[in-house]
């Protein structure tokens, strides 16, 4: 009973981070400026770090553990370059 | 001592990273662990930081209570502006708030504290006349949030850093 | 979903819940930013999922783990302390960046910066303000 219970809100909770990770896509592809596309992408790593973490607990398997802290290192280095670029880059129009 | 160990606490830090990371406490990780910890300390030491002691960990402690609290309670705030469906005429805006706190280690826990509460977010630090630019998502009254910044957080991290 | 089986009910439940919990905040913040109207309202958003959200989520997995193997699996701390370290660093510089855009394109919506002290020495670490537009004087 309780086994189902935790596979079923696994599941939900996959299917909740996957919408989340639309919705920053969305946010990605339709700006509608440049500082609404990296913070979309920032969500959008967020997002995939929850839900490879939400993997590792369905597998039971410690190795996605190390997949979302690289996804987590990895947004904070993109968001943090591409905002000084935006910073940076009208300077030099 | 203090050439070979700039940075105690650091260095303990990031040995306990270190330990978390490779999951195993056998002598070897700990050994290689530390010669880490100790040469990432030192490296650190080439930066020349400001110096800061942490005085009153019993302060900070509370302070980090307020903070976890805060989070919890904005974050459902923060949520019920998102999904339910406006029912007043709800107003964001910027605050321009004037700071008594010099200490730079001070400022930047301010700022991770303001910012990584929902609802509120750290736009920018004037160091001339010492007053930064709060942006509020559910802003109500300007005197108020210049009032909860002061009381619930500059006094104690004045306390604590100064 | 092989090893999920093994889990006694104290610790599922919790699990479960805590993985709903987080993840419906992550959503929730991600909704908010197609529902909100402003750049500097949307920027408040991802917060619920970077604080709230992915605590929830860790501790879920961490409670899963230290059942399943029956000893204390903690580093999923590690990505907390990353999270804790990261989030406002990342939306302070977005923010900033945003704020010098709208000034430097005569934006009304965002306030003007503070007038410069006369003779006043730069401090480092000063606003970003003073520290662009003496960029821009190097370069033309």
């Amino acid at each position: 009973m309780t086994t189902e219970l935790l596979s079923w809100s696994i599941l939900l909770a996959q299917i909740l981070l996957t919408l989340a990770m639309a919705c920053a896509v969305y946010r990605l592809l339709r700006g509608p400026r440049a500082q609404d596309r990296v913070l979309g992408l920032d969500t959008l790593y967020v997002n995939a770090t929850m839900l490879l973490l939400t993997f590792g607990i369905r597998t039971g398997s410690t190795l996605y553990f190390e997949s979302a802290l690289v996804i987590a290192l990895l947004g904070f280095v993109a968001t943090a370059a591409l905002a000084k670029f935006l910073m940076r880059g009208e300077v030099i129009e | 001592m203090r050439r070979w160990l700039p940075f105690p606490l650091l260095t303990v830090a990031l040995l306990v990273l270190w330990l978390l990371l490779t999951g195993s406490l056998t002598p070897g990780t700990i050994i290689l662990g530390s010669i880490l910890a100790i040469g990432a300390a030192r490296a650190l030491l080439t930066l020349t930081p400001p110096k800061t002691r942490l005085r009153r960990p019993r302060a900070a402690f509370r302070l980090a209570l307020v903070v976890l609290a805060e989070i919890v309670r904005s974050n459902w705030a923060v949520a019920r502006i998102i999904l339910l469906p406006a029912t007043r005429q709800r107003k964001s805006g910027f605050v321009r708030i004037p700071l008594d706190m010099r200490a730079p280690y001070g400022l930047a826990a301010l700022a991770c504290i303001i910012t990584a509460t929902p609802g509120t977010l750290w736009v920018e630090y004037d160091s001339a006349d010492n007053t930064m630019l709060l942006h509020v998502l559910d802003l109500i009254d300007e005197e108020e949030w210049v009032r909860i910044i002061k009381d619930r957080y500059e006094k104690r991290l004045v306390e604590i850093f100064e | 979903m092989t090893n999920a089986a093994d889990l006694p009910a104290w610790a599922a439940l919790p699990t479960a819940l805590l993985l709903l919990l987080g993840a419906g905040l992550a959503l929730t913040g991600s909704l908010g930013l197609l529902r909100l109207g402003s750049f500097y309202e949307r920027i408040h958003a991802p917060t619920l999922g970077t604080t709230m959200g992915i605590s929830c989520v860790l501790l879920a997995s961490m409670l899963f783990f230290s059942v399943l193997q029956t000893r204390l699996v903690l580093h999923e701390l590690l990505i907390a302390v990353l999270m804790v370290v990261t989030t406002p660093v990342t939306l302070m510089l977005l923010a900033r960046a945003a704020l010098y855009r709208d000034r430097s394109e005569g934006c009304d919506e965002v306030p003007p910066p503070p007038p410069p002290l006369p003779s006043s020495p730069d401090l480092p670490g000063g606003s970003p303000q003073t520290q662009v537009s003496t960029k821009v004087f190097e370069r033309t």
